[in-house]
């Protein structure tokens, strides 16, 4: 059980950063890490072993999907302004690029760009969170870093001309 | 053997670049990457747009923890939760009629997806309208058309439970637009002292349920789910008289007593 707690405890820090990446608003992404943390706790008891890390990001992974879920009604905007920290803000302009070119992408391809490129989880177990073979996870990921590079290679000017 | 003339494939310079391939089909795509300076072009920039994510996001988990994440702080609030839930058991088998209400190991689980989603529409709901001083609701209590009308756009059997015991009046109700823009309907009660609960009923697919208390600031509400209907009591955060509240309403409203015992 001791074990059980210090893995999660230690996990927070990473599911933090993943949240956060994932919402682009740290609030949010601080409620779903307190949501994901409590669901932890709750199924404690049912927990068999295994990666406590990748069995989190699953939590999280899908509780961020039922909050898109929840928001789809109201009408999809995308972030303009930064509702952010100054310490995670990073270098400005690229830090902001990335931040739209992600915002542009599907929830599910988004989901595993991320787990792959941020959180450093292999193809099996980005498939295991996502509940999906490894070929559908290659192919998120395959189409999220085309949409990605389209967006900071074609879309950045046009933008910048609009403003 | 590395046969240098078959071509790398997309999903090989995406392994690449993750660091996913076996030693001997990297080195055939770096001598691919060697002489195809586009592909070597979109790999580069995959690893660029990488670091950039990494270094956006990186922060992130390098901020101090706030308190409100504390584990065993969570875990000390788990505990009250579960002990509170459990004295509601002893309460609901005390005063019989709800067993089951919190079975199934709804405790351990946690609220089903589609739960969560209606209590938080509920939940909106119920600041919303409750705060509207003039018109907090469409269609008052005595007209007799206001539950059949909203059983009819909800597309269930609907009934106001009678809540009287607490002091609470049936205001009357409105249509809202739920999940999706599916119609969900809501009730509104009053105390003498102007505390106002409402009930909010819609179609969800979350299956049968036990009860689920949900604090959201000054205001919280309790789930339960009945068949194909998502039911929300919402008030004041004072989770026994919620809870009662809500329980009353669920034996009222509960389809296997209407249905007689089946």
């Amino acid at each position: 059980m001791g074990g059980f707690r210090q893995d999660v405890e230690a996990a927070i820090p990473a599911l933090r950063r993943y949240a956060r990446a994932l919402t682009r608003d740290g609030d949010v992404a601080d409620d779903l890490v307190q949501d994901t943390l409590v669901r932890a706790l709750r199924s404690e008891r049912l927990f068999l072993g295994g990666d406590v890390r990748s069995w989190l990001y699953t939590i999280l992974t899908n509780l961020n999907r039922n909050r898109l879920r929840s928001l789809s009604r109201r009408p999809a905007l995308m972030p303009m302004g930064d509702n952010d920290a100054a310490d995670m803000a990073g270098p400005e302009a690229g830090g902001r690029d990335i931040e739209r070119a992600l915002a542009t992408l599907v929830d599910d391809q988004r989901t595993a760009l991320l787990l792959v490129v941020l959180e450093g989880l292999s193809y099996r177990e980005v498939a295991e969170v996502q509940g999906v073979p490894i070929g559908t996870v290659m192919s998120r990921l395959a189409r999220a870093r085309a949409q990605v590079k389209a967006f900071l290679d074609g879309e950045r000017p046009v933008l910048r001309r609009v403003k | 053997m590395i046969d240098r003339d078959l071509p790398a494939t997309d999903d090989e310079l995406h392994a690449y670049v993750d660091g996913e391939l076996p030693p001997d089909r990297r080195k055939t795509v770096e001598a691919w990457l060697a002489t195809h300076p586009d592909d070597a072009a979109r790999v580069a920039a995959w690893g660029a747009h990488a670091e950039l994510i990494r270094v956006r996001y990186g922060g992130a988990a390098r901020s101090p923890v706030p308190a409100r994440l504390d584990l065993a702080r969570l875990a000390r609030a788990e505990r009250k939760w579960t002990w509170m839930a459990a004295a509601a058991v002893v309460a609901a088998f005390l005063v019989g009629g709800a067993s089951g209400w919190f079975g199934r190991g709804a405790l351990v689980s946690g609220p089903p997806p589609a739960a969560t989603s209606v209590t938080a529409e509920a939940l909106d709901a119920h600041k919303l309208y409750v705060a509207e001083v003039r018109h907090p609701i469409e269609v008052p209590a005595e007209a007799s058309h206001l539950v059949p009308w909203l059983s009819r756009r909800v597309g269930s059997t609907l009934r106001a439970p009678d809540l009287a015991t607490f002091g609470l009046k049936l205001m009357g109700g409105r249509l809202l637009p739920g999940h999706s823009g599916k119609p969900a309907a809501m009730f509104m009660y009053e105390s003498a002292s102007g505390e106002r609960y409402t009930l909010y009923c819609a179609r969800s697919a979350a299956p049968e349920t036990a009860l689920h208390y949900n604090v959201a600031g000054q205001v919280a509400a309790v789930y339960w789910g009945d068949g194909d209907v998502g039911f929300v009591v919402s008030g004041p955060a004072d989770r026994e008289r919620l809870i009662k509240i809500a329980q009353a309403a669920y034996e009222q409203l509960d389809r296997r007593t209407t249905r007689g015992n089946s």
